[in-house]
C-alpha cells in the first residue's frame, strides 16, 4: 500500500564528532539549516551521536514525535550504519528508513573553508533522499555447518583443528602430497628455539586423525558457487598413483625407485625419487608419484619398480584424476607465502655463486633431516665467516616497499645457530634497522647482540668474487657502506645467507578470483578493516588467515588462524545467516535478456532464464547472491534493473537537491 | 619520429673519435637527425658546484631548443644525458623547479613544457631500430671476441631513465650479442673511473682505473667496451700509471661501444676515429678477422641442410 507523502516525517541528527566535525563545520548553523528542509520534524546536534545518549536521543525522538525516516549526518557509513539501522530497529522503525550522511571523511576532514556549506548540501541531499526511502525485509537462510579450509599450512592446520574441536565438519584442502606448509621446513623457531617439526608434526597428526577433519592432500579447489552460508566447492583430486588405504608408508617403493631428481622441499639441495614423500614425517605418510619423472608413466609401462616391491599392492597406475564437490557455511583461505627469488637482484650474487644461499635453504641445511644432516656445508665447506644480508626485495622500492617483519629475527637465530654449530664462526649482520617488536624478542635480539655477532648497518650493495686485496682472495666480499660512521666497507666471508622478501603467491591473483577476493597493492588478499575485521573480507563467508593476507610470523599466524575460526564457528553455528535486503530486482516486462547482468556481476548472481510461453528470455537475479553492488543497474541498457534502497527516484531525489537543477 | 641530435662538448671535442663512430654506424642502421642548433653545455660534472639553478637550467635550455623543433634530443654522452634526464626529471614533477628554470630560460627566449623527450642513442638503437635490424647489418661478426663491457658509473646513476635498469644495466650486453661478442663476467661494471680525479688527484684516479683495468685482464677480455667520453679518456689514458699502481703492464684497448658495433658492420676503422685511440686496437682486427674467418668454415663445414 502506497505511503500517503504527507505523513512523512523526518528527523535529522547532526554528530559533532567531537571536534572532527565540529572543528571544521558549524553544527549549530547546519542543525537551523537542516530544521528548514522539507518534511524535516525535527533537527539535533549532539557531541557523540554514536554513544549511548546520542543513541537514547534518536530513539526517544522516533518513540515521542512519530518520525518516520531519520538522518544522521556524521561518519562515513561503513562503522556506524549498523549502529544506527539498530536504533530505528530497537524504536520500531524499518532499519531502511535511515540514512547516514558523511560529513566527516567527505566533508569537515578534507575542506576547512566553506566545509558547513558542502554540509547544508550533504544534508539536504540525504533528507531529500530519506523522503523516498522505503521499508525493506531482510530475510534470513539456513547455513550448512561445514568449513572449507584451503591451504594445510599452519595456519590451516590451526583453523581447521578448532573448528573440528568445536564439532563441526572441517574439509582442509592442501595442493602439496602433505601437510605442514613452510612451518615444517623450517629448523628452529624464534625466539624460544624450540624445533619447529617438533611442534608442528603433532598438529599436522592430529589434523589428520581428528574424525571431524576430512583431510584432502594433493589437491585443489577449482571452483566455488553459492554465497555466505552455503557454498558448494569442486575441488581436484590429483593422482596420488598409490592407494591410500592400502599404504603403510614402509617406504620401500622410495628406495627401488631408480629415478631421481632435486627435492621442492629441501630447496632443490638433496635428491628426491619419482615416488616419493616429501619428508620422513609427512601427513598423511603416503607417497605420491611424480607424472613427469616416472618413466613408468612416461615410457608406457618401463620399470615398474615400485609396483613389484610392494608387498601391500598399494601402486596403483590406473588412478586419474577425480572432482569432488564438498557443501559448505564458511571458507577460510589459508594459501600462506612465496619467498621471492633473489636472482631478480643480480648484484646479489645468487645463482651465480653457489655460497650465495637464501634464508630457506640454510632452514634446511641446519636441519637434521635436511640433505647434510644438520652440518652447515655450503658449497662443500664448514663456513668460517658468513654475512647476513636483511631485507632482499623487502623495503625496496624497487621490489617489495613492504617489511617481511620476520627476516630480522629469523637473521638472528641464524647467526646463534651458526656460533652453535661452527666453531670460531664469524657471522656478519648487514641490516637496515633492526625490528624485534614480538614478546621476547628484544630479548632475543640482546642475547644474540651479547654472542659476539658483528652488526653493520647498511644495504650491501654487491657480492662478489673480484679480490682486491690478499685477505679478499677465495671469499666472497660483501661490499656496502656502513651507513653508522659514513664509510665504504668490503667483507670477505665464506657464505652468503639472503634474507628474500615473503611476497603474494603468485598465483595470488587466480585464488582471489576463485573465492571473489580483492588484493592490496602488495600482491596479498585484502582484509575487510585493517584493524577491526582482519581475517574477514569482502566476500561475507570467506576469511583469510595467515601469510596469504601479508607476511607475518608464526604466533601472529596461528592468532588470525584462530581468529578465523571463531569467525566461522560463529558464522555456522548461528543456524541461519541474513541476507543483504537492498538488492537488485528485473521488471521482466523491460528485460530483454541481454545477458549484461551477468557478465558485470561478480557476484554470479544474474542467470538468464527463459520463462514458461515467453519467447524472450529475461534475467532473474539470485537474492542471496545479490550484494546490492548495483553494477548491473547501471549496465542495464533497458532499465530493467533496479536497486533496492537505491532506487531511481531516490538518487535524483538527492542529485536535485544537491545541484539545485530539476533532473 | 623527428631526432635533434645533441653531441655535446666532450664528443664535439677532446673526444671525436667518439662522435665519428656514432655517426658512421647511426648512418648505417638508417637515422636521420639534424644536429641540434645553438646548444650549449649541459654542465658537465661542474655546473652543480657552482649553483644548483644553473645545473638545471643549463640543460633545460637544450630540451627547450628540441621541443621547440618538435623533436626527441638525442645524445650519445652517458654524463649529458644523466645531466639532461636530472633536469628534465624535475622539471616535470616539480612545478616550482619549473617556473625557476623557466624564468631563467625566459632571458634566454625559450621556455621548457616538459614535454620533449630524451633519448639516448643507446635507447634509439635498441628501442627504435630494434636489435634484429642491428644483427641484420653485421659484415664481420665480432665471434670469439671477448668483451668486458664497462657501463660506468653514471649509467648506474640514469636513476630516472626507463629503458635500462640501474642497478643492473644490460643494454650493452644485448647489443654486443647482437654483434656476436662474448660478453665476459664483469663485476665492476658500474663502478667508477674516478672521473676527473684522474687530472685533480691522479694517485686516487688511477687506482680505481688500475682495479677496473684489471678485473677485465682477469676475466680475459680482449677489450673493454664504454659509452662515455670521460670513461674512455681515462681508462685509455693512464694505463700507465695505473700500472706502476698495481705492479703490472697494461696494455688493453678500450673501445667506444660505437667504435666496436662499426667494426661489426664493416666500416674501415678510420672511419670510427679507431686511428686517435690512445691504446692502439690492432690485435682486435686480427682477432676479428680470425673469428669472422673461423665461423665462415664453420658454417661451410655444417653447410645447407
Amino acid at each position: 500500500m502506497a505511503e500517503d507523502k504527507n505523513n512523512v516525517k523526518i528527523g535529522v541528527y547532526v554528530c559533532h564528532c567531537g571536534s572532527n566535525i565540529a572543528g571544521t563545520v558549524d553544527v549549530e548553523e547546519l542543525t537551523r539549516f537542516a530544521q528548514e528542509q522539507t518534511a524535516v520534524a525535527v533537527a539535533r546536534n549532539y557531541k557523540f551521536m554514536c554513544s549511548e545518549p546520542g543513541q537514547a536521543l534518536i530513539k526517544k525522538d522516533i518513540e515521542e514525535l512519530g518520525l518516520n525516516r531519520v538522518v544522521v549526518a556524521s561518519c562515513s557509513p561503513r562503522m556506524h550504519e549498523p549502529t544506527f539501522r539498530h536504533v530505528c530497529e530497537d524504536a520500531g522503525l524499518n532499519p531502511y528508513q535511515l540514512d547516514m550522511c558523511n560529513i566527516r571523511e567527505q566533508c569537515s576532514w578534507v575542506h576547512k573553508d566553506g566545509a558547513t556549506e558542502k554540509a547544508k548540501a550533504l544534508v539536504r541531499a540525504a533528507a531529500s533522499r530519506a523522503y523516498y526511502l522505503e521499508p525493506l525485509e531482510t530475510r534470513r537462510v539456513p547455513v550448512t555447518p561445514a568449513v572449507l579450509v584451503v591451504g594445510g599450512g599452519i595456519a590451516g592446520i590451526q583453523a581447521a583443528l578448532k573448528i573440528a574441536d568445536g564439532g563441526r565438519k572441517v574439509y582442509l584442502v592442501e595442493r602439496e602430497p602433505s601437510i605442514g606448509g613452510h612451518m615444517i621446513q623450517l629448523d628452529k623457531t624464534f625466539p624460544t628455539l624450540d624445533c619447529s617439526a617438533c611442534i608442528t608434526t603433532p598438529k599436522m597428526a592430529a589434523a589428520n586423525a581428528h574424525p571431524n577433519i576430512e583431510l584432502m592432500t594433493y589437491s585443489e579447489v577449482v571452483n566455488v558457487q553459492g554465497y555466505v552460508g552455503n557454498f558448494k566447492a569442486t575441488i581436484r583430486r590429483k593422482p596420488r598413483y598409490v592407494d591410500e588405504s592400502l599404504c603403510t608408508g614402509c617406504g620401500v617403493c622410495q628406495e627401488k625407485c631408480p629415478w631421481k631428481t632435486e627435492s621442492e622441499f629441501d630447496c632443490g639441495l638433496g635428491p628426491r625419487k619419482a615416488i616419493y614423500t616429501p619428508f620422513p614425517q609427512a601427513v598423511p605418510n603416503v607417497p605420491v608419484i611424480d607424472p613427469e619423472l616416472c618413466v613408468y608413466i612416461q615410457k608406457d609401462g618401463k620399470c615398474g619398480a615400485c609396483l613389484k616391491f610392494c608387498e601391500r599392492g598399494a601402486v596403483d597406475f590406473s588412478q586419474t584424476e577425480k572432482m569432488v564437490e564438498v557443501e559448505v557455511g564458511a571458507i577460510i583461505v589459508a594459501t600462506g607465502y612465496d619467498l621471492m627469488d633473489p636472482s631478480a637482484i643480480s648484484r646479489l650474487g645468487y645463482k651465480r655463486f653457489p655460497n650465495v644461499i637464501t634464508s630457506m635453504e640454510f632452514e634446511r641445511l641446519c636441519n637434521a633431516t635436511g640433505p647434510t644432516g644438520g652440518h652447515i656445508t655450503v658449497d662443500g665447506r664448514e663456513p668460517k665467516s658468513v654475512a647476513i644480508i636483511h631485507c632482499v626485495g623487502s623495503r625496496d622500492q624497487k621490489y617489495h616497499t613492504y617489511c617481511s617483519r620476520v627476516c630480522c629475527m629469523y637473521a638472528l637465530k641464524f647467526a646463534h645457530l651458526i656460533q652453535e654449530k661452527v666453531e670460531d664462526a664469524k657471522v656478519y649482520q648487514f641490516y637496515i634497522d633492526m625490528r624485534c617488536y614480538g614478546k621476547g624478542y628484544e630479548e632475543f635480539y640482546q642475547r644474540a647482540a651479547s654472542e659476539g655477532i658483528t652488526f653493520i648497518r647498511g644495504k650491501p650493495s654487491q657480492v662478489t668474487d673480484l679480490a682486491m686485496s690478499e685477505e679478499e682472495k677465495g671469499k666472497l666480499v660483501v661490499v656496502c657502506e656502513n651507513t653508522l660512521v659514513g664509510r665504504p666497507l668490503r667483507v670477505p666471508v665464506d657464505t652468503v645467507i639472503l634474507c628474500p622478501a615473503m611476497e603474494a603467491r603468485s598465483d595470488a591473483k587466480e585464488v582471489a578470483r576463485l573465492f571473489n577476493l580483492s588484493q592490496s597493492a602488495d600482491g596479498f588478499l585484502m582484509e575487510r578493516h585493517a584493524k577491526l575485521e582482519p581475517v574477514a573480507t569482502a566476500n561475507d563467508g570467506v576469511f583469510i588467515v595467515g601469510c596469504a593476507q601479508g607476511p607475518k610470523d608464526i604466533p601472529d599466524t596461528v592468532a588470525q588462524a584462530l581468529a578465523g575460526a571463531a569467525e566461522a564457528l560463529a558464522l555456522i553455528d548461528a543456524g541461519t545467516v541474513k541476507l543483504e535486503a537492498a538488492t537488485a530486482t528485473v521488471s521482466e516486462a523491460l528485460c530483454h535478456g541481454c545477458g549484461r547482468c551477468e557478465e558485470i556481476c561478480e557476484f554470479h548472481a544474474p542467470t538468464i532464464v527463459r520463462r514458461n510461453g515467453n519467447p524472450i528470455p529475461v534475467s532473474s537475479i539470485n537474492q542471496a547472491m545479490c550484494k546490492g553492488c548495483g553494477a548491473c543497474a547501471a549496465a542495464c541498457p533497458t532499465g530493467a534493473i533496479s536497486i533496492k534502497h537505491f532506487t531511481r527516484q531516490q538518487i535524483l531525489a538527492e542529485l536535485e537537491a544537491l545541484s539545485g537543477v530539476p533532473v | 619520429m623527428r631526432y635533434a641530435y645533441y653531441p655535446g662538448c666532450s664528443l664535439s671535442g677532446s673526444s671525436r673519435e667518439c662522435e665519428e663512430a656514432i655517426q658512421a654506424v647511426m648512418g648505417v642502421l638508417g637515422v636521420k637527425w639534424t644536429e641540434l642548433e645553438d646548444w650549449n653545455c649541459c654542465g658537465a660534472a661542474s655546473a652543480t658546484g657552482v649553483s644548483y639553478l644553473l645545473s638545471l637550467a643549463l640543460p633545460a635550455r637544450n630540451l627547450a631548443l628540441a621541443e621547440q623543433a618538435d623533436s626527441d634530443l638525442v645524445t650519445g654522452c652517458t654524463r649529458c644525458y644523466l645531466n639532461l634526464i636530472r633536469a628534465m626529471h624535475y622539471i616535470q614533477h616539480n612545478a616550482n623547479i619549473r617556473d625557476n628554470v623557466n624564468a631563467v630560460l625566459a632571458e634566454a627566449g625559450v621556455q621548457y613544457a616538459g614535454t620533449a623527450r630524451l633519448r639516448h642513442v643507446l635507447d634509439v638503437i635498441i628501442n627504435d631500430v630494434g636489435l634484429d635490424v642491428v644483427a641484420e647489418r653485421v659484415t664481420q661478426p665480432l665471434n670469439g671476441l671477448r668483451v668486458a663491457a664497462y657501463y660506468g658509473c653514471c649509467q648506474g646513476m640514469w636513476t630516472y631513465a626507463q629503458f635500462d635498469s640501474v642497478e643492473d644495466p644490460t643494454c650493452f650486453d644485448r647489443l654486443l650479442a647482437a654483434l656476436g661478442a662474448e660478453v665476459v663476467y664483469y663485476p665492476l661494471k658500474t663502478s667508477c673511473c674516478g672521473g676527473s680525479l684522474s687530472m685533480s688527484k691522479r694517485s686516487v684516479g688511477a687506482n680505481l682505473i688500475g682495479d677496473l683495468l684489471a678485473a677485465a685482464v682477469a676475466a680475459g677480455a680482449d677489450c673493454i667496451i664504454t659509452a662515455c667520453p670521460l670513461c674512455m679518456f681515462n681508462l685509455n689514458s693512464f694505463q700507465n700509471e695505473a700500472g706502476k699502481i698495481k705492479g703490472t703492464r697494461f696494455h688493453i684497448p678500450v673501445l667506444f661501444l660505437a667504435q666496436l658495433m662499426g667494426l661489426a658492420f664493416g666500416l674501415p676503422p678510420k672511419k670510427l676515429g679507431l686511428h686517435r685511440n690512445v691504446v692502439p686496437p690492432d690485435p682486435l682486427y686480427r682477432k676479428i678477422a680470425a673469428g669472422a674467418a673461423a665461423s665462415s668454415v664453420e658454417a661451410v663445414a655444417s653447410g645447407p641442410k
